[in-house]
């Protein structure tokens, strides 16, 4: 499996970890809302087909990407950083 | 002048560097191990959207073109600087010191300097091999197209982690955490026992 890191190009997965769901809304810090916190914590779509993540390359630039990945063919449709702000010209 | 009161600095490779040709040299040696030990390794990095800001810097104080783009890099004998991450650099210089000229120029609005001449240790490859051997080691594409001159890469080799700068057509200078580099030399050593090495 390769992932294409928006900075560093295709690299192994061995490079990357796996850092959860990117579906996830983390309800804001002070919020006493305990099913949003309990949906945060617990609640997975868990599909078979395309899964919104986030990894980030651990092994290499370190940046935490966003990437849509088939469970089933572990595919991997995008990449992008997970955070914006960082406009360096990929190398892809 | 501070420059005399600062330590000598011991290689972290010590009993593990034996200058001389070793492995099989019979019919030439196709690589060249060496440290380089640069008396100046600096990280620097920019907040989001400081990038340009940074690298015109960077070109300021070390007299570097440091090209736009991921993994852009230069390098000049004594000096080099390459990206190894959105916004973060690797300022390399033979002499020490370096940190001082860049510390009242990187403002805290703009970014960050750290001073890792201490944590790093710099290894050159050099040779028609060269590529060979790093193809060993790292999972990534050596080829001259596909690693330009001046480039830089962010790779690991077993969980050590490495950046690598080409420096010449056949030649990667190579940055390993300074507590792993002894190990990183060993490995680096067998891996071109085949093709011929010289320590230097
Ligand atoms: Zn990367």
């Amino acid at each position: 499996m390769l992932i294409t890191c928006p900075y560093c190009g295709p690299r192994d997965v061995i490079e990357f970890t796996y850092q959860g769901d990117g579906n996830r809304q983390r309800p804001q810090p002070a919020s006493q809302n305990l099913d949003a916190w309990n949906a945060y914590v617990y609640d997975r779509l868990n599909p078979a087909g395309d899964h919104n993540e986030i990894w980030q390359h651990s092994g290499g630039c370190r940046a935490h990407l966003r990437v849509v990945r088939n469970t089933v063919t572990h595919e991997i449709l995008s990449t992008e950083f997970a955070r914006g702000g960082h406009k360096t010209e990929s190398r892809s | 002048m501070a420059e005399q009161y600062l330590p000598e600095r011991q290689s972290p490779l010590g009993p593990e560097y034996h200058p001389g040709s070793h492995g099989n040299f019979e019919h030439g040696v196709d690589v060249i191990l060496s440290e380089m030990r640069p008396g100046t390794i600096l990280q620097l990095a920019a907040w989001p959207g400081e990038e340009r800001q940074l690298i015109e810097i960077i070109g300021k104080v070390t007299g570097l073109a440091l090209p736009d783009g991921a993994g852009g890099g230069v390098s000049s004998g004594a000096r080099a600087a390459f990206g190894f991450a959105p916004g973060k650099f690797t300022v390399v210089d033979e002499a020490e010191g370096l940190a001082a000229a860049f510390a009242g120029a990187i403002t805290p609005a703009i970014g960050t300097l750290t001073d890792l001449s201490h944590g790093r240790t710099a290894i050159r490859i050099a040779g028609p091999r060269a590529e060979w051997v790093m193809a060993k080691f790292f999972a990534i594409d050596f080829a001259l197209p596909a690693f330009p001159l001046g480039a830089g890469r962010s790779t690991n080799h077993h969980d050590v982690f490495a950046q690598i700068q080409r420096t010449g057509a056949d030649q990667f200078d190579i940055y390993v955490f300074r507590s792993f580099a002894r190990s990183f030399w060993k490995a680096l050593c067998h891996a071109s026992e085949e093709v011929g090495y010289e320590v230097q």
